[in-house]
């Protein structure tokens, strides 16, 4: 029987204080389940959705259901996100649902890290790094992409108006959150 | 000399509520808001702001704009913040500024260097090319360094930029770049369109030469007003923005424009500290409109770049938008219209002006019928010969021309400046940068804007239109057009004097051998230069320019590309447009590396990816070392320990220990799919369909070419379910050779690849003590010899979060690597640490890792190997299958040189002196005293001391060293020669007992 001071807690990649410069506020985004989820386009589209989540939205759409979250980033890739406890309950259904379907599941739950980008000059500050077009008619709310920062990979969400989450795989954390720290002052 | 007392009574866009000053070369001068350097000096009667580059010539300003060759200043704001280079016209004034001019030593007034003056007959096109020839050994003694001291314009700022620059991506519909008539006209038409707009400007205020013509009338408003009113209309347009001290410097392709935007070099300077200084944009635009404007062209004659001499229009810019006189008796000599406007605007503002017009009267007569309305007078039909005068001009030699086109006896104009005027050059750079095609046009003497390349249009000048309501009708037109709009309109404007007559070289009554006419004045290029390059042979543009420097300044030949251009197709008697153009290149105008660089210094310079352990190894006085972009924790010096005795306490430990490190940063991928073991089959040179789920096994991967390119162990976890471990440098670029080839060449095989290098952390637990410090933290996995043999992985709980434990080893002991989500990484490790503290448990970091594997003889790809390695080369050639029909890499293995003799292998190498570490990359050969050049048989890959050996142990690839065993052989070292014996690769536990930790 494992002792109970053996068991290991969960540490954030980096400091949890959120920071406000120029009018655009930098936090970390909670723990969070996330699952990789690949399957061929012709088999999501016969299948349609999976835990509430529709699968055959296009390119870069979000599907919601009671707080889980599908984003489609490829023709044949989802990523599922859900809250951290969730994540035993939601693969079961995943894997339950594609029973006899040609899928992978993976676990990417601590891979990544979030930033939530806030403020009027969000998407400004964000375009410091990312050459992508920003703006409402072009990214709207809802949508999701993997995408650049700088040197770095993203994936960009836009989560209503003048919020956006950043997520970096974890060991370029700092260095996103300083770029986007110093972006902001550059406004 | 009084305060400012060039400067005029009234007139001027200049605040003279606001008094500022600036100091140039030690001085103190006086200016106003509004100012730029230039105006403020000249305001003041400065007109010696430079020396020129190679004859060191007294220079003062010849532009007032971004084209200016000359008065090139070196600025300072203070330490770290000296520019060099900066064109005098195009910096603001602000109060406190330090200015200072170039090239000359000891003073700007008496420049040592002036003697290449008068060595100029020598210094001529080629000078370097045939001077420098001979003999040989005074390259690199004489020569260059000689060369090297004299070249260069200013001095590089050593100190680091304390500056903050900024980068911004930016999307539009239209991008209008330049902010003159046609600029705003296409605003305008754009904006109420509801499309985003942007009008980027390189001055501090739209307008552009609008704003220093107080004559031309637009819809019947004065044009000054006419533009406050447009900027007013725009600003009214949320989708518009306007960015003024913004310079479109690049255009890429797809509208991908580049932009340069000065933030806060013009504000005071304690208020600019917090802000960037520049902010480089990157522009996806959707149409682009070019309303670049032209360049006014200087009139080549002997001594034409004397100060005071300077373009005609910049003396109207002077007069009008900055209030100042740029002399009191002004000759204006021209070969156009244009200068007509320029010397009646410097009239009314009660300057004593002289036109000397080279066309004859009968050609020009509208133009002197205009001067004489103004009470000027004009010497229609005259050449200019020369002019006098040393730091500043005092007199213009002029002589008229003949009907046979003789010229007539000589007579100096007094003056104390002079307005030249050879015609207009329409700025097509960014059109050119484009891919867009110039085509020439006899009637404007000028390229122009041919085919397109690229969704954009010119209007304006920069396509040829001069006419003040052609400029504006095109603008219009261009940007309605732009943003898909189908108004029209029209503007009524007072008309503009245009026309000219093309004249390359002055007519002179001069031996042309003898005069220097300067065409190209920031690289001091003069006619008789350029028609040295042409008898020498050169006949092409290109080359011309490259033997004589024309237009090769950081002026990129702004007021000189057209005039070199029309004297060379003279000479060649060629029609102009088939001696060719030279291609623009961005940038337009020069671009700070501060602006390129952006964000990315200091801690932003790269991302340094630090693992889930990091910080504890920080924090316990780890040294790191670089790999690939993360940082390794690479020893763990306790206090007084030096790396050699560190290393070897951390080997020690692991061999008779146990040892705890962070291998979170290997690479790993999840493959998964039916058929995940085909797929593994086809990428790597040993098998995989046998491999039991809960077995681990070393894997080989190639390239086409046959040769190794990553390894790692790989773990099944379910007969669909792999964990492929990959190299830490090398993950990338296995994972995105996995995906190509199940991409473009497997789409049949039902497998994905994930990566999760960053899902989980690893910590590897090695030595004879492991499992005593594993065992209480893992509850559900049995880890007896026999339950969890070496090559085995399971999948269970440890220190109660989910766990991949693998039993697998790197250093030839009993081992384990805990893989756990990373966010859990630092709490297992801690937990891991802290109970094995008792039994002697020791971090151990890269260095070490290093060490034990090479004691067991494992290679490290990149190490071991460079690209021509194949797994027969190091010894693995028994890895490679020989039942499956193909893998990456297979038909490469059977190649000639693949299979021949002669091939290098690694072997282990044991000096003769046992204290002699080798160096890594050392040469070997056979027989050092052989005849040079000594044939090499290899070089060392590994070398370390070993204190398991008790000696140093090295690695080395060896031309058949396979069958040199026991073979003595030499490794080039600093002081000469060390002698080793060749071995097996082996050094300790050659029976590979250890990692099995049988109970014995």
């Amino acid at each position: 029987m494992l002792e109970i001071r053996n068991r290991a807690t969960r540490a954030a990649p980096f400091p949890l204080a959120a920071e406000t410069i120029g009018g655009v506020t930098i936090a970390p985004s909670p723990p969070r389940t996330r699952l990789s989820l690949r399957l061929r386009p012709l088999a999501a589209a016969g299948i349609g959705s999976v835990a509430g989540l529709v699968l055959d939205g296009p390119i870069g759409s979000t599907s919601e259901c009671d707080g889980r979250r599908a984003l489609r980033l490829g023709p044949d890739e989802w990523l599922l996100v859900a809250d951290a406890d969730e994540g035993d309950e939601l693969a079961a259904r995943v894997i339950g649902a594609l029973a006899g379907t040609v899928h992978a599941l993976v676990d990417v739950g601590h891979r990544s890290c979030g930033l939530l980008v806030s403020g009027a000059g969000a998407a400004t500050a964000l375009s410091a790094g990312c050459p992508l077009d920003l703006a409402p008619e072009a990214f709207p709310v809802g949508r999701a992409t993997r995408t650049v920062l700088a040197k770095t990979e993203i994936l960009l969400s836009h989560l209503d108006a003048d919020t956006f989450e950043v997520e970096c795989w974890r060991s370029y954390a700092d260095y996103v959150r300083g770029f986007l720290l110093e972006a902001a002052r550059g406004l | 000399m009084s305060a400012q007392a060039y400067r005029l009574p009234q007139g001027g866009r200049i605040d003279r509520t606001r008094p500022l000053a600036i100091r140039f070369d030690g001085e103190t001068y006086e200016g106003y808001a509004g100012d730029t350097v230039a105006s403020t000096l000249l305001a003041n009667g400065v007109h010696l702001m430079g020396r020129s580059f190679k004859y060191h010539r007294p220079r003062g300003l010849l532009s007032v704009g971004t084209d200016e060759p000359n008065a090139l200043l070196s600025v300072d704001r203070g330490p770290g913040r000296v520019d060099p280079n900066n064109r005098a016209g195009a910096v603001e004034a602000v109060d406190g500024l330090v200015t200072g001019s170039q090239n000359r030593w000891p003073s700007l007034g008496f420049d040592i260097g002036a003697v290449n003056d008068l060595l100029s007959p020598v210094l001529v096109a080629g000078f370097y090319y045939k001077t420098f020839m001979w003999p040989r050994s005074f390259w690199d003694k004489v020569y260059e360094p000689i060369i090297r001291a004299a070249a260069g314009l200013g001095v590089a700022p050593e100190g680091p930029d304390p500056d903050r620059y900024a980068h911004r991506h930016a999307h539009c519909d239209v991008l209008i770049v330049g902010a003159g008539p046609a600029g705003l006209a296409a605003a305008l038409a754009a904006a109420g369109s509801g499309k985003r707009v942007m009008l980027a400007d390189e001055q501090a205020e739209p307008g552009g030469a609008l704003l220093h013509d107080p004559r031309a009338t637009i819809d019947g408003l004065p044009a000054q007003d006419w533009v406050a009113q447009t900027l007013a209309a725009l600003d009214g347009h949320e989708n518009v923005v306007i960015l003024p001290r913004t310079t479109a410097f690049g255009y890429y392709n797809h509208n991908h424009v580049a932009l340069v935007e000065r933030v806060s070099d013009h504000l005071p300077l304690d208020q600019a500290r917090d802000l960037p200084r520049e902010r480089l944009w990157q522009v996806r635009a959707g149409e682009v409109v070019l309303a670049t404007g032209s360049h006014e062209r200087p009139l080549v004659f002997a001594d034409n770049d004397r100060p005071g001499i300077m373009l005609a229009e910049g003396l109207r810019v002077l007069v009008n938008r900055y209030g100042v006189a740029p002399g009191r008796q002004v000759a204006i000599a021209t070969v156009g219209s244009s200068a007509y406007t320029a010397a009646a605007d410097l009239a009314a503002a009660g300057i004593r002006v002289t036109i000397v017009d080279v066309r004859l009267a009968g050609d020009c007569a509208a133009d002197v019928a205009f001067a004489a309305q103004h009470g000027i007078e004009v010497l229609a039909g005259h050449t200019v010969v020369g002019s006098k005068g040393r730091l500043r001009v005092s007199g213009l030699v002029v002589a008229p021309l003949r009907a046979d086109g003789s010229v007539g006896a000589r007579r100096t104009l007094p003056c104390d400046c002079v307005g030249m005027s050879g015609r207009w050059t329409p700025a097509v750079h960014l059109f050119s940068q484009s891919r867009g095609k110039l085509a020439f046009d006899a009637e404007r003497d000028a390229f122009l804007p041919g085919t397109h390349a690229q969704a954009e249009r010119s209007a304006g000048a920069c396509a040829g239109d001069y006419d003040l309501a052609a400029c504006l009708d095109a603008g219009f037109a261009a940007g309605a057009a732009a943003a898909g709009v189908s108004e029209a309109r029209t503007f009524q404007a007072s008309p503009t004097r245009t026309g000219f007559q093309p004249m390359r070289v002055l007519p002179t009554d001069a031996d042309p051998g003898r005069v220097r006419a300067f065409v190209d004045f920031q690289n001091d290029v003069t006619a008789k230069d350029l028609k040295l390059a042409v008898r020498e042979g050169f006949h092409a543009i290109e080359h011309v320019k490259r033997y004589t420097t024309t237009g090769m300044a950081t002026d990129q030949g702004k007021t000189s590309n057209m005039n070199a251009l029309g004297y060379v197709a003279g000479l060649l008697d060629k029609e102009l447009p088939t001696v060719g153009t030279t291609t623009f290149r961005p940038p337009y105008t020069p671009v700070s590396f501060g602006a390129l660089v952006g964000p990315s210094k200091g801690a932003l310079f790269d991302p340094v990816r630090r693992t889930p352990i990091d910080p504890w190894a920080e924090a316990h006085g780890a040294v790191f070392e670089p790999v690939s972009l993360w940082r390794r924790a690479w020893y763990f010096p306790k206090a007084g320990e030096d790396m050699h005795a560190a290393v070897a306490r951390e080997c020690a430990a692991v061999r008779d220990g146990v040892g705890i490190f962070d291998a979170s940063t290997l690479g790993k991928i999840e493959v998964v799919g039916p058929d995940a073991a085909e797929f593994l089959n086809r990428m790597y040179v040993n098998g995989w369909s046998k491999l039991a789920p809960g077995k681990c096994r070393y894997g080989l991967m190639l390239k086409e070419d046959g040769f190794i390119l990553d390894d790692g162990v790989v773990a099944r976890l379910a007969e669909d379910r792999f964990h492929v471990t990959t190299t830490t440098g090398g993950a990338p670029r296995v994972l995105a050779l996995m995906e190509d080839y199940l991409q473009t060449e497997w789409p049949d095989l039902d497998v994905f690849l994930t990566s999760v290098t960053e899902q989980w952390a690893v910590i590897a637990l090695q030595g004879p003590r492991a499992r005593d410090v594993l065992a209480p933290f893992v509850s559900d996995i049995d880890l007896g010899n026999e339950a969890l043999p070496h090559m085995s992985v399971r999948e269970g709980f440890v220190c109660g979060v989910p766990a991949r434990l693998m039993r697998v080893s790197f250093t030839g002991e009993l081992g384990y690597e805990v893989n756990v989500p990373a966010d859990y990484g630092r709490a297992v490790w801690e937990a891991l640490w802290e109970a094995g503290r008792e039994l002697g448990i020791t971090p151990y970091g890269t260095e070490t890792m290093h060490v034990l594997r090479a004691e067991k003889g494992f290679i490290i790809v990149g190490q071991e190997t460079d690209g021509t390695v194949t797994p027969d080369d190091v010894g693995l050639g028994g890895m490679v299958s020989k039942v499956k029909p193909d893998f990456v890499g297979k038909r490469s293995l059977a190649r000639p040189d693949l299979v021949a003799g002669g091939r290098k292998q690694l072997v282990g190498l044991e000096t003769e002196d046992p204290h002699e570490r080798l160096d890594e990359g050392a040469q070997i050969v056979l027989d050092p005293s052989a005849p040079v050049p000594v044939p090499m048989l290899g070089h060392v890959t590994s070398s370390y001391f070993s204190p398991a050996c008790g000696r140093t142990i090295a690695l080395a690839l060896v031309a058949d060293g396979h069958a040199r065993m026991g073979e003595t052989i030499h490794v080039t070292t600093m002081a000469g020669f060390a002698r080793a014996t060749i071995r097996d690769t082996v050094f300790v536990d050659a029976e590979g007992v250890r990692v099995h930790a049988r109970d014995s």
